[in-house]
């Protein structure tokens, strides 16, 4: 699919999400087309993280829908089409697994409940990310930015039609940062939807045509970049929560 | 009197409970292996309380229909009462507001607090129960070496074939929902070969002790290798190893079997830990010698 086509990958009409009682997202509507590549940009505790979360079905919503590919995002079929790269890369539990483990559960999803280790895919992904070598070391013996190639590898071994990732750059070198968005953008190229939280847009500068900006809950812009407004980075959660409370919520 | 070990296999005594043994010592470390990756180590002593008072059930059934023997259907309730307190635990974990740790703890007293007060009501004593709780091999019959080899192959077929997903559920619970695996019915699948786990190992081990066969043998292969699938590997043959060792070990010294299994996976556990910084070293070596040798690439800048 391309820019434009009549299916857009992302539908999110008139959001609310409340965490723990507290307002998080109001009203959020935006959609995203086949192969766009879109920044969610905001400052802490505006709600991207969570606006991204509840695309790809982690958090639930309080009102209004999400659809992926025209289907409602509680449908785990069109789960098939999502690689999602998690803020935190996770160290896989108490038992730390290794990268190609790791790896090889981005094969699975809604109906396929089996992959082989050893999958060529797997060990392609790590070969492009740089890491064959490291393939049968644990992930938590790896540093930040190694971590986040392995997270990144399994979000794209399945070949997703819809990229998904949450500040993928953070704690991540530059020369690694700039190799990361060099894949976003070859995917983009090849007509991936790429929707990725960022703080700023660093590296994919050049790339993103298209920032979301939120602020306190709400889209505060859509469109290019450049008309962004700017934002306070010092906002924060606490901020958020003492705002749409009315009230301190220090003891 | 000194017992040749080819007498262990055809006494009618010791060849049920070691075959149950081999079963227990494959089956426990595999669920154990997701408990300890859903930090959920505690839930088989859960199941096991409430595994008793389904035996007490299975005694009051067993009392009403004139069973004989009288705790004949006490496994089969011990299976049924486990699995409802697995799926009834889950269920209230991910819907209800109650937090894990208080959910177990409400299921550990309920469980023991059922079990004696039904284990009266069938004419029995406190005493009837004694053998369940520390385990006993007088009591094993052809049936529970039946019923253990049917709950042995669930266990295995699910815990080995769904190994990827299992892992991917209890590992990254966000990416498996993104991925649009089923959580929660996976969280409940574990919940379950959990139960199905706990009533074949307490006959011989002891609905106290059959925890510890699940997660003391997983935390000593912990310490000594690395990744999801090499830890439950190794955790299998360490349980094996004790399950086995501990019984033939009771048939020359007069010792309850649970008891010393359990004691022997703890010393398992003591040497891992003994080899632990042996192994990491060898480990850091190699890491190591691999960075010199650059097997983490810089990433190629675009394919």
């Amino acid at each position: 699919m391309t820019p434009g086509s009549a299916t857009p990958a992302v539908s999110v009409e008139h959001l609310d999400v409340d965490l723990g009682g507290a307002p998080v997202l109001h009203d959020v509507s935006l959609e995203v087309a086949a192969g766009e590549l879109v920044g969610l940009l905001g400052a802490n505790g505006s709600g991207k993280s969570t606006l991204l979360r509840a695309m790809v079905g982690v958090q639930a919503a309080s009102a209004g829908t999400i659809s992926l590919f025209g289907r409602p995002v509680k449908d785990r079929r069109v789960h098939a089409k999502v690689g999602y790269v998690p803020q935190f890369a996770a160290g896989g539990g108490s038992i730390p697994a290794t990268a190609r483990e790791t790896v090889a559960t981005g094969l699975l999803g809604p109906g396929r409940w089996f992959s082989r280790l050893h999958d060529p895919r797997v060990d392609s992904l790590l070969s492009d990310v740089g890491l064959s070598g490291m393939a049968d070391r644990p992930i938590t013996q790896m540093s930040g930015g190694q971590r986040q190639r392995v997270m990144i590898a399994r979000a794209l071994v399945r070949s997703p039609q819809l990229l998904v990732l949450d500040e993928p750059f953070s704690g991540v070198d530059v020369a690694t940062q700039d190799a990361i968005a060099a894949i976003f953008r070859r995917l983009s190229q090849r007509g991936t939807t790429v929707v990725v939280v960022l703080h700023e847009l660093g590296p994919l500068s050049e790339d993103v045509r298209r920032a979301v900006v939120l602020d306190r809950g709400r889209v505060v812009h859509d469109g290019a970049p450049e008309d962004r407004p700017l934002f306070d980075p010092g906002h924060d959660h606490q901020a958020l929560h003492e705002e749409c409370l009315g009230q301190e919520i220090h003891p | 009197m000194t017992i040749a070990p080819w007498d262990l296999l055809t006494s009618d005594i010791m060849r049920y409970p070691l075959i149950i043994a081999v079963l227990i010592g494959l089956t426990a470390p595999i669920v154990g292996t997701y408990l300890v990756q859903k930090n959920l180590s505690l839930l088989g002593d859960g199941l096991g309380h409430v595994a008793l008072t389904g035996v007490a059930v299975g005694w009051l059934v067993g009392a009403w229909i004139s069973a004989s023997p009288q705790d004949l259907l006490a496994i089969p309730g011990a299976l049924v009462a486990s699995v409802i307190g697995a799926v009834v635990i889950e269920i209230v974990r991910e819907v209800g507001h109650t937090s894990r740790d208080v959910a177990l703890a409400i299921l550990f007293y309920g469980g023991i607090a059922g079990g004696v007060v039904i284990i009266q009501l069938a004419g029995g004593g406190s005493q009837s129960l004694v053998g369940y709780l520390f385990g006993s091999l007088a009591t094993v019959t052809a049936t529970d070496l039946v019923i253990a080899v049917v709950l042995a192959v669930i266990v295995m077929v699910i815990g080995i074939g769904l190994s990827r997903v299992l892992y991917t559920v209890t590992g990254d619970e966000e990416f498996a929902r993104a991925s649009g695996l089923p959580v929660r019915a996976m969280n409940i699948l574990i919940a379950v070969i959990a139960a199905l786990t706990v009533t074949l190992a307490m006959r011989i081990v002891g609905a106290l002790m059959v925890s510890a066969l699940m997660i003391v043998p997983v935390a000593a292969a912990q310490s000594v290798v690395v990744g999801f699938t090499r830890t439950m590997r190794t955790a299998m043959a360490i349980a094996v190893v004790c399950a086995l060792g501990g019984l033939v070990l009771t048939a020359y010294v007069d010792l309850p079997p649970g008891g010393v299994i359990v004691l022997l996976t703890i010393a398992c556990y003591a040497v891992s830990l003994i080899l632990r910084p042996i192994v990491q070293r060898l480990r850091a070596r190699r890491t190591e010698a691999e960075s010199r040798s650059g097997v983490s690439e810089p990433m190629p800048a675009d394919r």
